[in-house]
């Protein structure tokens, strides 16, 4: 299994898309890095990079690496390997050299410029959200022989959790503003790891504000030991889930 | 010959007229009550190092009463220490402690009424339910004392320095922690309070009610439940305070209540929830103020009135402004705002395009606080991009039409 991750790792690493996203990154980071003269305002910026651009790079990347790498699994098929061994290596090839990347463009950065929990959480949920949309990518281009198809449903799953989502949270919040709702907001922000990542890291940004109001039962709940391993714990589920599902019919295909 | 037989009588009378009075194990007198009974005005009464039990002793003459390496007196959490009725009396150097707790009573360690100048200077007083209670008096210094309370619930613990019905106080230098209200001020006019630090009380650090004509100038105010809270008053000065992380869901740095006329200026307001919260206040200038990684630096509601932000820096906060109706009767000029994004053709410094303050999402979390939960997200700023370019749910006159392009010089109280 290992073996037949690290030829996903060179196949992918050799396509060069790899290499410029990681350089994209970096250069953003750190132009982002030296042009604010406050380094908070950076990583705000940052923030926006990694929940919106790193989920989206990760879906369309692993669904058009999965497409184009097609006959690569159909050959291995042929072989005397098992489908899920097949289909894991494939993800975790994918995952790996996407997180590395994301790792060397935004990590070294914030090490270098805004070492402290912020940024390593930043770090940490910016690595956990690539792991969970390749593998929701997987999932979705499981279901599909069409490329085109494909990546459509790739791109709507991360528009529904980058945006549309949060559009019915505030619906859902502002209808029900009546109710008592602490207990519904923690429960939906749980069902989208892109929130959950965004609470993670705002609860070490934005103390102040968030002690106000609802924030002082966020920090207690997410602040706490328990809260963040119940983050991740959450967005663990997040990657291994549909992972699963994948896994599951991909044994059932017909091929 | 007649000169001199009146300065030896004189020189004579001296020490009769201002004797010292030692107070201690193995001194001429073992316990300061028999000490003030038989001290006149002008005597020092000088307490040695110990414990002393004391069931309030009522101190009515002008005496000094100095403690050297401040001697314990102990209130056997039962009673009060001193009662302070009189004038020019000085306490200095001693170390109260454990007096006692009333439900019916203001119990204070050291309870000050109907005397005028006092000093109460250098005193250290713990586990007291009031600190220094004083009524009805004018004319007196509280400086440079440590106060410790019981830190319990709000019922069961009294303010640091309680002032109700005086004038002309100087409070300076002190250090307030685990009160109530670090400094009380009820009925208190014509007063000054300077370079204290009051942390970690469980109300207010500092709290003024129908105070009038009073300034409050370089104290530090940190970690307080519900931050400083300035209500029903007239003509008060805030200068060079600083409010530092008072965070939670009623805390402000600054809560202005029914407030006329003052003035705010060169403060810092760092990491509260709310820097300034006003509601019901008229006619008061914040000038060269900075505010700095707040939840919202300003909560300016819609009962206010002719109110001026002007020259202040506003930095790294959550929201900038935060408001609760669309009738906007205050100004905001030229102030420096980190998330403007105008431009300046002409180079004047100015912005040359109007900033809103307030955004949409302020204004959302304002009605509904669960949203709070998409604070940061995607949509958020979408939505205030929109809103900006086209204002529709935010006050359209919350704005600062000249605002600065760089930021002020400010100094920042670290």
């Amino acid at each position: 299994m290992l073996k037949l991750s690290k030829y996903v790792l060179y196949d992918i690493v050799r396509s060069k898309v790899i290499i410029a996203y990681t350089l994209f990154l970096m250069a953003v980071s750190f132009s982002l890095f030296q042009m604010e003269d406050n380094s908070g305002k950076a990583v705000l910026s940052l923030l926006n990079i990694v929940l919106i651009v790193v989920p989206l790079i990760s879906m369309v990347f692993s669904t058009i690496h999965y497409y184009n790498s097609y006959e690569f699994i159909e050959l291995m098929l042929s072989q005397p390997v098992s489908r899920t061994k097949i289909l894991l290596s494939e993800y975790l090839g994918t995952a790996l050299s996407l997180s590395s990347s994301f790792l060397i463009g935004v990590g070294i950065p914030v090490v270098l410029f805004y070492f402290n929990s912020t940024g390593i959480s930043l770090v940490l949920t910016g690595c956990l959200l690539t792991f969970i949309f390749t593998s929701l990518a997987f999932f979705t281009s499981v279901q599909s022989r069409d490329k085109a198809r494909g990546i459509g449903a790739a791109l709507m799953l991360w528009f529904y959790f980058a945006l549309i989502y949060d559009g019915l949270v505030l619906l859902v919040l502002f209808t029900f503003s009546d109710y008592p709702l602490e207990k519904l907001t923690l429960l939906l922000s749980s069902l989208n790891p892109v929130d959950l990542g965004r609470i993670f890291i705002m609860l070490k940004m934005d103390i102040s504000a968030l002690m106000g109001y609802t924030g002082a039962m966020y920090k207690d709940f997410f602040g706490s030991g328990t809260g963040a391993l119940y983050t991740i714990g959450i967005m663990l589920l997040w990657m291994i889930t549909p992972l699963l599902l994948a896994v599951r019919s991909f044994n059932r295909k017909d091929l | 010959m007649k000169n001199l037989f009146l300065i030896a009588c004189v020189l004579m009378a001296l020490p009769g007229l201002c004797r010292t009075l030692v107070v201690g194990k193995g001194q001429t007198y073992s316990t300061i009550r028999e000490a003030v009974a038989a001290a006149q005005d002008r005597d020092t009464i000088l307490v040695k190092k110990g414990t002393y039990y004391i069931n309030n002793i009522v101190i009515i003459k002008s005496i000094y009463l100095i403690g050297e390496n401040y001697p314990l007196l102990h209130g056997a959490d039962k009673y009060e220490i001193f009662t302070v009725s009189g004038k020019d009396i000085t306490i200095k150097g001693f170390h109260f402690t454990n007096s006692g707790y009333s439900a019916m009573n203001d119990f204070a360690s050291v309870k000050i009424i109907d005397a005028s100048n006092i000093i109460f200077e250098n005193n250290r007083v713990t586990n007291a339910y009031f600190g220094v209670h004083i009524a009805n008096s004018h004319h007196f210094t509280i400086r440079s004392n440590y106060f410790n309370g019981l830190t319990k619930s709000e019922q069961t613990t009294g303010n640091g320095i309680h002032l109700w019905k005086c004038n002309n106080a100087l409070i300076e230098n002190n250090e307030i922690h685990g009160h109530r209200d670090g400094i009380y001020f009820e009925f208190v006019t014509q007063s000054l309070i300077q370079k204290n630090f009051s942390e970690g009380n469980i109300r207010y650090g500092l709290h003024f009610m129908f105070s009038n004509d009073n300034w409050y100038v370089e104290n530090t105010f940190k970690n307080n439940g519900a931050g400083v809270a300035v209500m029903y008053s007239k003509q008060v000065h805030m200068l060079l305070n600083h409010f530092d992380s008072n965070w939670g869901a009623a805390a402000y740095g600054l809560l202005l209540k029914e407030i006329n006329d003052s003035k705010i200026d060169s403060n810092t307001f760092y990491q509260n929830t709310v820097g300034i919260y006003m509601e019901g206040t008229n006619r008061i200038n914040v000038t060269n103020n900075v505010f700095k990684a707040n939840g919202w630096a300003a909560k300016v509601q819609a009962s206010c009135m002719d109110n001026t932000f002007f020259h202040n820096n506003f930095l790294s906060n959550t929201f900038d402004v935060g408001t609760n109706g669309t009738l906007v009767l205050n100004t905001f000029n030229n102030n420096y705002w980190d998330k403007y994004e105008g431009y300046d053709l002409n180079k004047d410094g100015f912005g040359d395009v109007a900033y809103h303050p307030v955004s949409m999402y302020s204004t959302i979390v304002e009605n509904s606080p669960n949203t709070l939960m998409l604070l940061r997200s995607f949509m958020v700023s979408l939505l205030d991009k929109a809103e900006r370019a086209i204002p529709s749910l935010t006050p359209e006159n919350l704005r600062d039409d000249q605002p600065l392009m760089k930021g002020l010089k400010l100094k920042e109280k670290k």
